[in-house]
């Protein structure tokens, strides 16, 4: 059998995902799409008034390193206060694009597992879409601009 | 069709495939409708072209600019042969099938069409069939109407004919759909648009390379196809129009070798077909082509149709045993003509042509090019193998081995 990038792990957030769900009471609920690939999420968020993000899920269609990487960064964000949430996804992004220390790569608890995306330029796209999306609800979506994704932008 | 002995079709194979340096074994290749590979004879003429032949053509006056101007021309004669057009006038190089259906989008359709004029397209059409219509009906006032196929892809004479009327002025169709595969009846459809006085530009891109077109036969206003998917080089492409259509539009690019006098208010325009090919033109991809011609046709397409059928049944006979595994259009690989698109339950395409490419089997994941056709299917992409002449019942066994794997490796 070939070697393949799909272990247990990735192949188990894809198939049994935890936070796949429309979220009714969200704070803040945001489209992420990959439009040469298909991939398409609605990521959800919520947030108390200490800025600590209380619950976060995404429901969508997609291949599975983009539903995989984005319930793994649920996993990650739930409890997590927003700045915190936006530290963790730099260090992703920077993962994806070349080196991160040992130390860092913990903090991503399963989701460094995706550190090999890397070499495959074709599928960054894919494990970034989620944690693109949360970025954009924080650092847009809640000064109220339009996302850049042309996705739909849900204040409640 | 003949078949033959399973030893002739291996010797066959065996000598195909030597001709291709690219195919060394280290890989399957099945990713033919996006492109092809090219055999040692098409490398050969355009290296040939660039070390004795290489001039600008139809321009010095010095011997090999005369030579280089002879490839060119011995070029455009073997397009027209091959595709039996009238005239070496009506064969325009462009870069691609894109380019040259751009060409009609802006010279014919945007000079010609009016408000309340109808341009008719299907929805199977690729983007490059579909996206230079939308423009040209947006630059013109005129309405762009989809014919709806059967969900296996048939278009019936009687659905064409519902949609045709005196409003109807261009008819665009695919001969080869590059996401279903079933072949469009061009030569009824392209007569009945002529009797409602309408133009027929026919999309050749995924026919050309696998089945005899004869452009007279068929009797298309226009054909369009690419080089690199008939084992040719990337960036060369024709354009087939009839004489007096192309006699009566105005240049789509403008410079170099299109004109005939210039002034500085104005000029005139060359002679067919070097009004339409501006600019420096791509010999050394013309000599290629026409390499690449002349090898398709020494095989001919009597042996390439039956090889690739033959491939095309199998690889449908196999898939078609794993309930998992779902083909898009028709489940005769009849209707299939090299190209066969599907889907996995419960695996995006994405990661199935992932694990198809850990497997070292190239194929193709995503919309096709076809977004409204993707729609009209209900899936929002796909993955496709498409077979080319030299793919051998090996290439589609390999195939057939990392699909069955695919599910287990995503964890079902």
């Amino acid at each position: 059998m070939a070697s393949t990038f799909y272990n247990e792990i990735l192949t188990d957030h894809n198939i049994h995902p935890t936070h796949k769900y429309v979220m009714e009471d969200a704070t803040f609920s945001l489209e992420g799409v990959n439009p040469s690939c298909g991939d398409d999420i609605v990521l959800y968020i919520k947030t108390n008034q200490d800025n600590i993000i209380e619950n976060a899920s995404f429901h969508g269609d997609g291949c599975a390193i983009s539903q995989a990487s984005a319930d793994m960064m649920c996993d990650l964000i739930i409890g997590k206060n927003k700045d915190e949430a936006l530290r963790l996804s730099e260090i992703f992004l920077r993962m994806i694009k070349g080196s991160i220390s040992e130390e860092e790569k913990d903090e991503l608890e399963e989701a460094g597992i995706l550190e090999d995306i890397h070499h495959m330029p074709a599928r960054v796209k894919c494990a970034v879409l989620g944690w693109h999306t949360m970025d954009e609800i924080f650092k847009d979506a809640a000064e109220g601009k339009i996302d850049r994704y042309d996705g739909k932008f849900e204040k409640e | 069709m003949n078949t033959i002995s399973e030893e002739a079709r291996k010797a066959e194979d065996q000598k195909i495939k030597a001709d291709f340096p690219i195919l060394d074994g280290s890989f399957t290749y099945l990713d033919n409708a996006a492109t092809t590979q090219k055999p040692n004879c098409v490398l050969d003429a355009v290296h040939h072209y660039y070390e004795a032949l290489n001039a600008n053509p139809m321009r010095g006056l010095y011997d090999l600019s005369i030579k280089a101007t002879e490839a060119y021309e011995e070029a455009r004669e073997t397009v027209r042969d091959f595709i039996h057009a009238a005239s070496t006038e009506e064969i325009i190089f462009t870069r691609n099938a894109t380019e040259s259906l751009n060409l009609i989008a802006y010279s014919y359709a945007r000079t010609f069409l009016k408000e309340g004029d109808e341009i008719l397209i299907t929805v199977m059409e690729h983007h490059s069939n579909m996206l230079p219509w939308q423009q040209a009906a947006k630059a013109t006032g005129a309405k762009l109407v989809y014919i709806e196929p059967e969900k296996d892809g048939t278009i019936t004479e009687d659905m064409f004919r519902s949609y045709m009327s005196e409003h109807v002025k261009l008819v665009a169709m695919t001969q080869v759909s590059n996401v279903l595969g079933c072949k469009n009846d061009i030569k009824t459809f392209a007569r009945i648009a002529h009797e409602y006085g309408a133009v027929f530009v026919c999309d050749g891109a995924q026919s050309v390379p696998h089945i005899a077109v004869d452009v007279q036969d068929l009797d298309v206003d226009f054909l369009a196809f690419s080089g690199h998917k008939i084992y040719a080089p990337m960036g060369i492409g024709v354009l087939y129009g009839k004489r007096d259509l192309l006699d009566k539009m105005p240049p789509f690019l403008f410079g170099g070798e299109m004109i005939e006098y210039v002034t500085r208010e104005g000029a005139t325009w060359n002679e067919l077909p070097h009004k339409f090919e501006a600019g420096t033109v791509n010999d050394g991809g013309a000599v290629g082509l026409s390499a690449a011609i002349k090898y398709v046709k020494a095989i001919g397409f009597e042996r390439i149709e039956e090889r690739e059928f033959h491939l095309t049944e199998l690889m449908m006979t196999e898939m078609q045993k794993l309930p998992y595994v779902h083909i898009l259009g028709s489940s005769d690989p009849h209707n299939h003509h090299g190209i066969v698109t599907f889907t996995i339950d419960g695996v995006h395409p994405h990661d199935v042509a992932a694990i198809f490419d850990e497997h070292h089997v190239d194929i193709r994941a995503g919309h096709h090019c076809a977004q409204p056709l993707m729609k009209f299917c209900g899936t929002p992409s796909t993955t496709r193998a498409s077979i080319g002449m030299y793919n051998t019942e090996e290439d589609v066994m390999n195939f057939i081995e990392a699909l069955k794997q695919i599910r287990g490796e995503m964890g079902y």
